[in-house]
């Protein structure tokens, strides 16, 4: 079946099989593979990415489910510039990041989580991220990440607003 | 001021938070178009003899080029045991054919064009078995009546060590014995475990595969194929964290490689986290029994580990796990007798290997355990009886009666560090007042103090090395045999570069895991890293300096020994004279500046620490939550701070897992009961608190950085000091020991045991 | 992991739904948020042949009053009821509960009719609405009808549904400001309760109290809410939690557990609706 979908500002227009999960199809269609996938039970959110607004988790929404909606992904975060993303910018600042892999979910949760809640204190910023799973930081430094975030605004909790391009 | 010791922002991270790292099964390398996509059928079963497997009807599936069983792979060697002390019998085949082991051993493989399509061309692979009984858990395994290999007579894999003399307890006014479990746990990288393997027309394979050291890894996968090594180009993209999990190849792997061969086409695979989290090596699985001899005042006399190593079905790294604990028996005691026995058995389950630790967390544990044990016997403090009993600090080499060496320490330090930091006496001052109101939350306060063993493993005998190459343009490059999976090599090992040279991080480039690039390498494991690949990279520096000066010295018609480096512009220039001088680029534009080199070295090194775990338990429900983790974890010589303490966080929140939530479980058949993460119960960041780290850094002597490994300190530290909290919170209900992981409902019931009057021995009261 | 292969048809009205339901038979299978659905379906524990996406219908998200009743359209997502003023002001147990489900990404994708029709024993908002003693207003062929959700959840994963009926509505009692509380207990935050329990107090009198995963099927505690009408003590009534239950054994919790979870969850919870105390939560007292 086709679905279109607005990913990172880009209209897409695809030919996908019914059951392709959306982090597939931005995987392996969209070549967009900063979205991970760690698991089969929607339970690590390393597939994390923004539909129309809200924090989802891309393994468990079918590509047909996004028809006419609007993907951010990690990809898109950043500024047209280059200019990383206020929670981006935190993650590394912070070391909030090691191997990387639960990262882009991460991220892209924790702009979710500052998009409900500008000013979290630690504790609602962990059940913010309660849905996300990281090996290696034992979440201490991405809690910091994500506080220093906030000092950024609103901005931080905002996924940037991308003049539409039109490709195949 | 040099930039070590400096918290250095990671250079690897713009990358990743941009546009992502690029793990095995991102690759778009342009030899792997057009690849199948490898699905294995794995037994459902634990342990059955194989009547048939029947893959016509998965031949005719939609994009299915070909399904493999073990009559395809008559060309390849049986997959010999992983040590020469086993016997030949624990033999593992690639595919299974006659035996089933475990639910997960592979059975046959699919190859399709689409990757949606495997799993539904897998699902018709009709495997026909007949069950045999399954063996699970050690003291089953112990009772030989179901072999996994009956050829081999026994499910001994491996035994280490005697039993201790009649009279090894004589003489102790109290001695304390208990059963402890140092449950099996799942190691669960984000990154599963995936690969890619293409042949040239060169006739060699090029291996892609997520792994913790690529040169191992070709050599294994070289030997089990039976092909020259020269034949094998491995290749390690980005890591999703490897934990010890990932070291070496897997037979997986090799595997892949091979059927790449046979269908003359690229093959990828990249498993689900079912597949991993059932056919993955697990960690830990121990079953020790810890005795505990000495006096009334507090001195420990004797004290013996009995160890039983569950193995898994085939024996992997986990068979020499055992050996690492022995080691480490005494831990920071300065105990006068100590025995240490060891036995490894096969098991239906998913082999075991090595985990954050791999050996040395067990024998903290076990020692933690029954210091409190004995501290609870004699009613004194156990932080006092920790203090009383601790080696004292040393700057020689400390021998233990167990065969360690210690390179240098002070344990008491970090002990009255960790308590004072962590306000001990009013922490025991609220924990009174709690008691004595008789609140619903009780305070649990749990002290631990460790040593571990860290350089120990490949590579220190036979030295790591580095290369070094100043380009023409002012930026270098770095080679390196470590294997970074998150630790921020790329960084420190520009900022070791930079230190000497005064090229800026920014334009050093680090690169590893190429084995054409790197043929040598030790990779990253056992806390290795810096203390030797670090130190490679430093001395490298070093020599390539002195290289520079002599080159230098001809062109500015200069003594060697007058020229120094100006780190501000990275260059040589002449003592006094500071207009006269040559950069590092211009000497690399003249003539290639590039120093390899290996350092070997002297020895392993012994991180140490203490850490204080304060735990809320409700008593009504049994849950016990972690409110405060305070650390001192001295690893010699920091070298970026900020990556040092991010290493602690990880490994402490492993440790608050295993001695709270995390098990893997098999039902009394084998059937795995923990095989998503929805029943797996990974941490999350609601179950921990922030960290409270406190700094303490006594140098090694064993390289010249003074670092020792941080890797896995963390988890060593903090996984008994928050069993022993949880048993603490509940000790004035008369509870002495609960294993871990302490859930809610053994904690409850522990409590309500003891409250029936009821002995609490083994803990294990479900 | 991935679903075996299956149609999808979008529809955009309930008629619609209902059409594409009696059009495919038994084998088709409604999605809303997908998010019970869609992991049982990549385990391939479920294999259903056509999915019906009723996403698109815009008129099944809605959290309004109607009369005596709170109405909550079946396609709301916990997300929206969490945040729902009208939900906060008229029913506050629903909200709370509805926050307490999974994660943020899991509420921002799952709705409240799923989570009904999923029927999991484990489930939190089933469970408040049982407390709550709502209504399930279904839509089929032969028109829409309205049931007791008592009569609703029949068992282990069994609903009352009819083939190619689907869930439009859930309508509940508004409570106000009446006493109210939801008492979870969990390995980790974010998990599925061990043993939960609700409880409301009910307009023209009366408490409701339900427990998730004392059985089957999620249940209401009826000897805890005959024995506070008799006027019992909470103590007392909480010692009744457990009675006529048969929870499960498996690697979270035994029965012997669960049963005292039961009693120390309603006790709690009945507690705390009455005014008597905080709510429990994982944030501990020494933690700030």
């Amino acid at each position: 079946m086709q679905v279109s979908m607005t990913v990172n500002g880009q209209q897409r227009t695809d030919e996908v099989e019914p059951r392709m999960l959306l982090a597939h199809h931005l995987r392996d269609n969209l070549g967009l593979t900063a979205t991970n996938i760690g698991c089969d039970s929607t339970s690590c959110g390393a597939c994390t990415v923004i539909v129309d607004g809200l924090s989802v988790k891309s393994c468990t929404v079918l590509a047909l489910q996004v028809e006419g909606g609007e993907v951010t992904t990690l990809e898109g975060l950043a500024g047209e510039d280059g200019e990383l993303h206020p929670v981006q910018a935190a993650f590394q600042s912070e070391h909030g990041l090691q191997c990387g892999f639960c990262t882009s979910g991460m991220v892209m949760a924790s702009v979710g989580v500052l998009a409900a809640n500008p000013s979290p204190t630690d504790r609602e910023v962990r059940e913010g991220l309660e849905g996300n799973l990281c090996r290696c930081t034992g979440y201490h430094n991405i809690v910091r990440a994500v506080l220093k975030a906030a000092e950024a605004g609103p901005v931080a909790g905002q996924v940037p607003q991308r003049s539409q391009e039109v490709s195949a | 001021m040099s930039i070590l010791g400096t918290r250095v922002v990671r250079t690897e991270d713009p990358q990743f938070l941009t546009r992502g790292a690029v793990y095995t099964d991102d690759l778009t390398d342009e030899r792997l178009t057009g690849a199948l996509h490898a699905t294995f059928v794995r037994s459902q079963v634990a342990h059955a003899k194989v009547l048939s497997v029947d893959t016509e009807a998965a031949k005719t599936a939609p994009g299915v080029v070909a399904v493999y069983t073990a009559a395809d792979l008559t060309d390849l060697p049986p997959l010999a045991p992983p040590f020469p002390f086993i016997a030949a019998e624990f033999e593992r085949q690639w595919l299974c054919t006659d035996t089933v082991r475990f639910v997960g051993d592979a059975v046959a493989v699919v190859l399709t064009e689409e990757r949606y399509q495997g799993e539904d061309a897998a699902e018709m692979v009709v495997v026909d078995l007949d069950v045999l009984p399954a063996v699970v858990g050690t003291a089953n395994a112990a009772k030989d009546e179901t072999l996994l290999f009956p050829a081999a007579g026994t499910n001994v894999l491996a035994a280490f060590g005697e039993p201790a003399p009649a009279d090894f307890f004589d003489g102790c006014e109290v001695v304390v014995e208990q059963a402890v479990v140092n449950q099996r746990v799942a190691p669960v990288p984000l990154e599963t475990r995936a690969t890619s393997a293409v042949w040239g027309e060169d006739g060699r394979v090029t291996v892609w595969c997520t792994n913790q050291g690529a040169q191992q890894a070709k050599g294994q996968i070289a030997d089990w194929l039976g092909i020259d090594a020269g034949l094998v180009h491995l290749v390690t993209p980005d890591v999703g964290g490897g934990f010890g999990a990932k070291i070496g190849a897997d037979p997986e792997y090799a595997l892949i490689a091979h059927l790449a061969k046979l269908s003359g086409r690229p093959v990828r695979w990249t498993e689900s986290r079912s597949e991993n989290l059932t056919s993955m090596l697990h960690g830990r699985g121990q079953d020790q029994v810890v005795k505990i001899g000495g006096s009334r005042d507090g001195t420990v006399h004797a004290y013996s580990l009995v160890t039983d190593q569950d193995g898994g079905a085939y024996p992997r790294i986990g068979v020499v796990l055992p050996t690492l604990t022995m080691l480490m028996t005494p831990g920071t005691y300065a105990f006068p007798k100590v025995h240490a026995q060891a036995r490894v058995l096969a098991t239906n389950t998913t082999s075991i290997g090595a985990y954050r630790g791999a050996g040395r967390p067990e024998a903290t544990a076990a020692v933690e355990r029954a210091i409190d044990l004995f501290a609870a016997e004699i009613g004194m403090d156990p932080a006092e009886v920790r203090r009383i009993n601790l080696v004292p600090a040393f700057d020689e080499p400390h021998a233990t009666p167990t065969g360690a060496t210690y390179d240098s320490g002070d344990y008491v330090a970090a002990l009255d560090r960790a308590l004072e930091a962590s306000g001990y006496a009013e922490l025991r001052a609220e924990q009174a007042a709690r008691r004595e109101r008789g609140d619903v939350r009780q305070l649990g306060i749990g002290v631990s103090t460790y040593v571990e063993i860290t350089g120990a493993d490949n590579g220190a005998g036979t030295g790591e090395e580095a290369e070094l190459e100043v380009h023409p343009d002012g930026t270098a490059t770095v080679l390196t045999g470590t294997s970074p999976h998150g630790q921020g090599h790329a960084t420190t090992w520009a900022m070791l570069a930079s230190d000497q040279l005064g090229i800026p991080v920014e334009k050093i480039t680090v690169l590893h895991g190429d084995t054409d690039r790197i043929p040598k390498g030790g990779g990253t494991m056992g806390s290795r890293s810096l203390q030797q690949g670090g130190a490679a990279v430093h001395q490298a520096a070093v020599e390539l300096v002195e290289l520079a000066k002599k080159r230098a010295a001809e062109r500015l018609e200069a003594n060697p020994d007058d020229l120094v480096v100006d780190l501000g512009t990275a260059s040589l220039t002449v003592k006094g004279t500071p207009g006269v001088s040559v950069s590092f680029a211009e000497l690399a534009a003249e003539e290639a500046l590039l120093v390899q080199t290996t350092f070997t070295a002297a020895a392993a090194t012994f991180p140490f620490g203490a850490h204080v775990a304060v735990v809320e338990t409700d008593v009504e429900s049994g849950k016990a939550t972690v409110v405060r983790i305070v650390t001192v974890d001295d690893a010699g010589t920091i070298i970026n701070p900020l990556l040092a303490e991010g290493q602690r966080h990880g490994g402490i929140a492993q440790g608050v897992a295993q001695a709270l939530l995390e098990e893997v479980l098999y039902d009394e058949d084998g059937n795995p009961q923990t095989s998503t993460l929805a029943d797996y119960p990974f941490i999350s960041a609601t179950e921990l608190p922030s960290f409270e780290l406190v700094d303490m850094a006594t140098p090694t002597p064993m390289n010249p950085l003074g670092a020792k490994g941080i890797g896995e300190a963390g988890t060593i530290g903090s996984t008994p000091a928050v069993q022993s909290a949880v048993i603490d919170s509940v000790a004035h209900l008369g509870v002495r020991h609960v294993d871990m992981p302490a859930t809610s409902m053994r904690v409850w019931k522990a409590v309500q045991a003891a409250q029936a009057g009821a002995q609490t021995q083994n803990g294990s009261t479900n | 992991m991935i679903p075996s292969p299956f149609d999808y048809v979008r529809v955009t009205s309930v008629d619609e739904a209902v059409a594409a339901l009696a059009e495919h038979g038994e084998d088709a299978k409604i999605l809303a948020g997908g998010h019970s659905l869609l992991p049982i379906m990549k385990l391939r524990l479920a294999i259903p042949s056509v999915l019906i996406d009723i996403s698109g219908i815009t008129d099944l998200n809605y959290v309004r009053v109607d009369g005596d009743q709170v109405a909550i359209g079946a396609g709301t997502r916990h997300h929206d009821l969490e945040n729902s003023d009208v939900a906060k002001a008229e029913v506050p147990l629903l909200p709370h509960v509805a926050s307490r489900v999974g994660d943020p990404q899991v509420r921002h994708r799952g709705t409240l009719g799923g989570t009904v029709a999923h029927c999991d024993p484990a489930s939190d908002l089933p469970t408040a609405l049982l407390a709550l003693g709502a209504d399930v207003v279904l839509a089929g062929p032969e028109g829409r009808r309205t049931l007791p959700i008592t009569e609703f959840f029949l068992g282990f994963f069994e609903t009352a549904m009819e083939e190619g009926e689907m869930i439009v509505e859930l309508r509940v009692p508004r409570t106000g400001d009446a006493g109210w509380a939801y008492e979870k207990f969990t390995r980790r935050e974010n998990d599925w309760p061990i043993v939960s329990a609700a409880v409301a107090h009910l307009p023209g009198g009366g408490v409701g109290v339900a427990m998730a995963n004392m059985g089957g099927v999620v249940l209401r505690a009826p000897a805890v809410e005959a024995a506070l009408a008799e006027g019992k003590s909470i103590a007392e009534a909480a010692a009744l939690a457990a009675e006529g239950t048969s929870p499960s054994s498996d690697m979270h919790a035994d029965a012997e557990y669960r049963s005292h979870l039961a009693r120390l969850l309603v006790r709690r919870a009945l507690t705390v609706a009455a005014g008597e105390a905080a709510p429990s939560t994982a944030e501990s007292t020494a933690a700030a």
